[in-house]
């Protein structure tokens, strides 16, 4: 490490067309790319950043949506609050259309369920890089550590990520840097090298003492995961998805849905998806369409939506009988439900399904 | 100042899509004219500073009423 005014003397930051070099930034609001953006910002660079939505991101506004406690504040999106503490430009790109390949076929397959962590990094550092160039900054940077992930975050796979989105020596990490070979901005002078990190591992304490000395105190916990496709269960209900509809395809609709309610299958072709709570049941309601809305009349129960091959009359029966288990009456011997369908209000009394009629393979 | 106010309908979508709806509209919105967002996340009472304040907007009104959040941002540079 050297001092600050050493590096104010001998450090070329201005060598191209008399302006501030400037650097693109990952940016997912967590600790480890918070200190990335507050690392070059100290040697002087003028940092933006770009924050992708791949529709899988788990914000805590996702989890609020069930159960918000009462009182809690209210949840917030992590990159914007990190841009606004950091004072950079963030620019918000919406990738959700175009990753549906990369979930579906990874050329370099998934983690432990469905997450294509590879893929994903060198899809978002190829459409970081493209928006650098069209945006005048000199070269690209993130938050990744050496070891701190088992599939993306690897000694190995660093130079695939860099080779196959076609900026080898042009992505800087700021945080593992002295364990990396130099990039172009170091060889160039642009960024001074002593100044970097060479954080590796899955430790969070050499992050969390950096984050005091810049009186970071504001972030995320660094234990969080950042994307559904690496959670156990929303990956089952994905592959229960693309089982049933004999392909690999999802809609923003679908991948929405998985995240909410309880999802039950009697039958190949057709699935419910029980709100577990009120908020849960609104959220539901706003995906009526193309579906059977299935709900008790005259007391509490959830909102459940019925989709797939759903003609059958005897289906939509045991469809009501199952959402009549989740509502106040499941110890009665009959429910009135309602049942929406294209228009069309239909009224079943039903005897509401026991618990050992419910066999456990039915619940996705 | 505009007169004219741009509409937003951002209920019933969950974070980040209404910041995402305010951010491409107001790219086609003079300077110092005004957007209305009404949102039904949550998520919209801190987000929606932060947004502003990172880009050179103004928030100019941003009001509960139930579960609904409506909001006047005037673009600013």
């Amino acid at each position: 490490m050297v001092d600050d005014s050493e590096i104010m003397t001998t450090t070329p930051f201005v060598p191209a067309g008399n302006r501030p070099i400037r650097a693109l930034g990952l940016l997912s609001g967590g600790l480890d790319s918070t200190l990335a953006v507050r690392l070059l910002q100290e040697q002087g660079i003028e940092v933006g950043c770009v924050n992708f939505h791949t529709g899988f991101c788990i914000q805590s506004h996702t989890g609020a949506m069930r159960n918000p406690r009462e009182g809690a504040p209210p949840p917030r999106h992590d990159a914007l609050h990190a841009a606004q503490t950091l004072g950079v430009k963030l620019h918000l790109i919406d990738i959700a259309s175009d990753y549906v390949r990369i979930v579906t076929h990874p050329k370099h397959g998934y983690g432990k369920n469905l997450n294509p962590c590879l893929d994903c990094k060198i899809f978002m550092v190829a459409k970081a890089w493209a928006m650098a160039k069209e945006l005048g900054y000199d070269f690209i940077f993130s938050g990744e550590v050496l070891g701190q992930r088992p599939m993306s975050q690897r000694r190995d796979t660093f130079p695939v990520i860099d080779r196959e989105a076609g900026v080898a020596g042009w992505l800087l990490r700021p945080l593992t840097a002295l364990r990396m070979p130099e990039t172009e901005p170091e060889k160039r002078g642009w960024v001074d090298r002593t100044r970097l990190e060479g954080f590796s591992g899955r430790g969070r304490k050499p992050q969390m003492a950096l984050a005091k000395k810049f009186a970071i105190n504001d972030y995320p916990s660094p234990a969080g995961g950042c994307c559904f496709l690496t959670d156990e269960n929303y990956a089952r209900k994905l592959r229960d998805l693309w089982a049933f509809r004999q392909q690999r395809e999802y809609s923003m609709e679908d991948i929405l849905l998985l995240k909410a309610g309880r999802h039950i299958r009697p039958a190949p072709h057709f699935k419910l998806i029980v709100g577990r709570d009120q908020t849960e049941n609104r959220f539901l309601s706003g995906f009526r369409k193309g579906r059977v809305v299935i709900q008790t009349r005259n007391i509490a129960g959830p909102l459940t939506l019925m989709e797939g091959e759903v003609s059958s009359r005897e289906d939509r029966l045991l469809a009501c009988r199952i959402a009549a288990r989740y509502s106040k009456g499941k110890e009665s011997s009959k429910v009135a439900m309602s049942v929406e369908y294209e228009g069309v209000t239909e009224v079943m009394e039903v005897f509401p399904l026991p618990a050992h009629e419910l066999p456990d393979q039915w619940h996705v | 100042m505009s007169d004219s106010i741009l509409e937003i309908d951002a209920r019933d979508l969950l974070c980040p899509m209404p910041i995402f709806k305010i951010d491409q509209a107001i790219m086609g919105v003079p300077l110092q004219g005004r957007v209305k967002l009404v949102a039904t996340d949550p998520g919209i009472e801190r987000d929606l500073p932060a947004w502003c304040a990172i880009n050179g907007h103004v928030l100019i009104d941003l009001a509960r009423k139930g579960r609904i959040w409506t909001a006047i941002v005037e673009k600013g540079s």
